[in-house]
């Protein structure tokens, strides 16, 4: 098989996130694992966005209560295995990730699914400013639960578990989530290429084609809506349990517009636009954040610029126009 | 007497104090091409979104293949085979013509929530979608975005997804519109053999074409039908030579 020029740059996209952490793990520079560990799980969270955004249409400015959702659930369950205290109907907390993850994506899809029911009979502006104004809710309901940290957030005291290995090491973290991001790229790939991807796409083209052959719009983008909330909520566990720590920060709008920023500066609706607008990201804060307060405002003017100039994003520079068969 | 495949009883639709719909009463009956001409403002748009369900009617009924079908959305409508063309061609631009085919005939098998298998692989989705595009002639152009083909070549494609819906009837909404001669011609050619397939409604303001083709023509002027007939019936027709067709007649 001949590689065409995206899955080439993808490639290597992926073997350098994979290559970084080694690197530092090599020469004793952990902060620079951490530091990838973060684009890896910012790319989760917008892989999740991508497909709403990219594949559907569908700007949600309320992914992050998704993200948030996901964080709240690694953090409650580890504090009640932590006291001992059982949760709802004498169930018991836990420590270990892969159920946390479970508990994230199957508790974010169905919010996603509640959100989606209603603000889904709206589109465009509307549709922006009810997701927004859901997250919103979320947010506020979180700063106001004190069993939870309220304002101040809850701390995971030690990392929680996974079988076999141990998560307290940074690259064994960062090994953790590079792995369950493939799976996601993975995922949103099968489903980008299936009847039900076509579909959304479909959806997001041309609303009306879609019913005139026969499909309901809505339901497509319903189900769409909700695999991306479970997704963006997986990746809310691991940024919790890689900070050790959620607060209701993780529910606010920035984070929302940050996913979507993400997603543009990578490229839209692309397999790797999210892993690469995530590096892009975390990049310019590491970089331009040391040099001012105020990297922000540059951060401003780029986006500015691909939106006027690049309007693919990086993977539109580099692999050029996407290709939809 | 064959039963219509489409009955239009009484419908009245109004907006406001504008009646666009007053009591309109037709239907299509199996293997024709029945022509629903008049002058711009007459209602046609009006009546083709009450047909296809983008619009509800406030009385009155439409049956469509032996089922009342006046409460149901668009989708259902489209699954109960009514297959349309739009006056602006309604494609996915982003996608091949093939995929765009592809999409109507998934939806045809009734199987749009699977996730996982490739359409790109799919023999059985490509295949019927190819053998659509042949019958139209876009064989040739099938692996081509459809926002880069032309006007003409949008509207086949339009048709190829009506017939991979397999439609029981089909409703063409000004499809001579924007084609020039040399289009119009060869769409009429194409029509003519269509309604083997299933009947036409065709909304449509080119005479040429309709007098062509059309086994029977209803006249809308101010949301009434006000004259249906056999094309030397309506030609002749002195009120619809005064509402509407002028000279052309």
């Amino acid at each position: 098989m001949i590689l065409n020029r995206e899955t080439l740059i993808n490639l290597v996209l992926a073997a350098l996130l994979l290559a970084v952490p080694f690197a530092a793990d090599a020469l004793g520079q952990p902060f620079y694992i951490t530091l990838a560990t973060r684009i890896a799980i910012l790319a989760l969270a917008a892989t999740g966005l991508n497909l709403a955004l990219g594949l559907g249409g569908l700007v949600s400015f309320g992914h992050a209560a998704f993200f948030g959702i996901g964080g709240y659930v690694a953090g409650i369950l580890a504090a009640h295995a932590f006291s001992g205290e059982p949760l709802l109907f004498g169930l018991s907390g836990t420590k270990q990730m892969w159920v946390i993850w479970i508990v994230a994506a199957i508790l974010s899809g169905l919010v996603g699914l509640a959100i989606g029911a209603i603000s889904l009979r709206t589109s465009g502006v509307y549709f922006i400013m009810i997701t927004l104004a859901f997250a919103q809710m979320v947010y506020y309901f979180a700063i106001s639960w004190p069993a939870y940290g309220g304002e101040d957030g809850l701390s995971i005291l030690v990392r929680n578990q996974f079988p076999g290995v141990n998560t307290m090491r940074p690259l064994t973290f960062f090994l953790i989530c590079y792995v369950v991001l493939l799976a996601a790229l993975g995922l949103f790939a099968l489903i980008r290429a299936s009847r039900f991807g076509t579909a959304l796409q479909a959806a997001r083209q041309n609303e009306v084609r879609v019913a005139t052959v026969g499909i309901q719009p809505y339901r497509i983008r319903l189900t769409g809506f909700a695999i991306s909330a479970a997704v963006t909520g997986l990746a809310g566990a691991l940024f919790a349990d890689l900070n050790r720590f959620v607060s209701p920060s993780m529910l606010s709008w920035h984070m929302s517009g940050e996913l979507i920023v993400l997603i543009i500066l990578g490229g839209t609706g692309r397999l790797f636009g999210p892993l690469a607008g995530a590096a892009l990201y975390v990049i310019f804060e590491y970089a331009l954040g040391g040099l001012t307060e105020r990297w922000q405002f540059f951060l401003g003017l780029i986006l500015l610029v691909v939106v006027l100039f690049a309007r693919g994003g990086l993977l539109g520079l580099l692999a050029g126009k996407a290709k939809h068969g | 007497m064959v039963e219509p495949v489409l009955q239009i009883s009484n419908l009245v639709k109004n907006f406001g104090a504008l009646r666009a719909t007053d009591g309109v009463t037709l239907d299509l009956r199996p293997g024709e091409i029945h022509a629903l001409i008049g002058p711009n403002g007459a209602g046609k748009s009006t009546l083709i979104h009450q047909i296809c369900g983008t619009l509800r009617q406030d009385s009155g009924t439409v049956r469509f293949a032996g089922q009342d079908i006046g409460a149901l959305g668009v989708a259902d409508r489209a699954r109960l085979g009514l297959g349309r063309t739009f006056q602006v061609s309604s494609i996915a631009p982003d996608f091949s013509g093939l995929r765009n085919v592809m999409l109507a005939v998934q939806a045809k098998q009734g199987s749009s929530f699977r996730f996982f298998k490739p359409v790109m692989r799919d023999k059985t989705l490509i295949d019927t979608a190819m053998a659509m595009l042949e019958r139209v002639g876009l064989t040739a152009r099938a692996r081509v975005p459809a926002a880069e083909l032309s006007h003409g070549e949008r509207r086949q494609l339009e048709i190829a997804m009506a017939l991979a819906l397999g439609s029981k009837a089909f409703l063409l909404d000004e499809p001579m519109a924007g084609m020039g001669p040399e289009g119009s011609k060869s769409l009429t050619r194409f029509l003519d053999t269509l309604r083997r397939e299933a009947p036409i409604l065709l909304v449509e303001h080119d005479m040429d074409a309709v007098f062509a083709l059309a086994d029977r023509i209803s006249v809308l002027v101010y949301g009434r039908v006000i004259a249906t007939g056999t094309v030397e019936e309506i030609r002749r027709d002195p009120t619809v030579r005064t509402a509407y067709l002028g000279d052309h007649a």
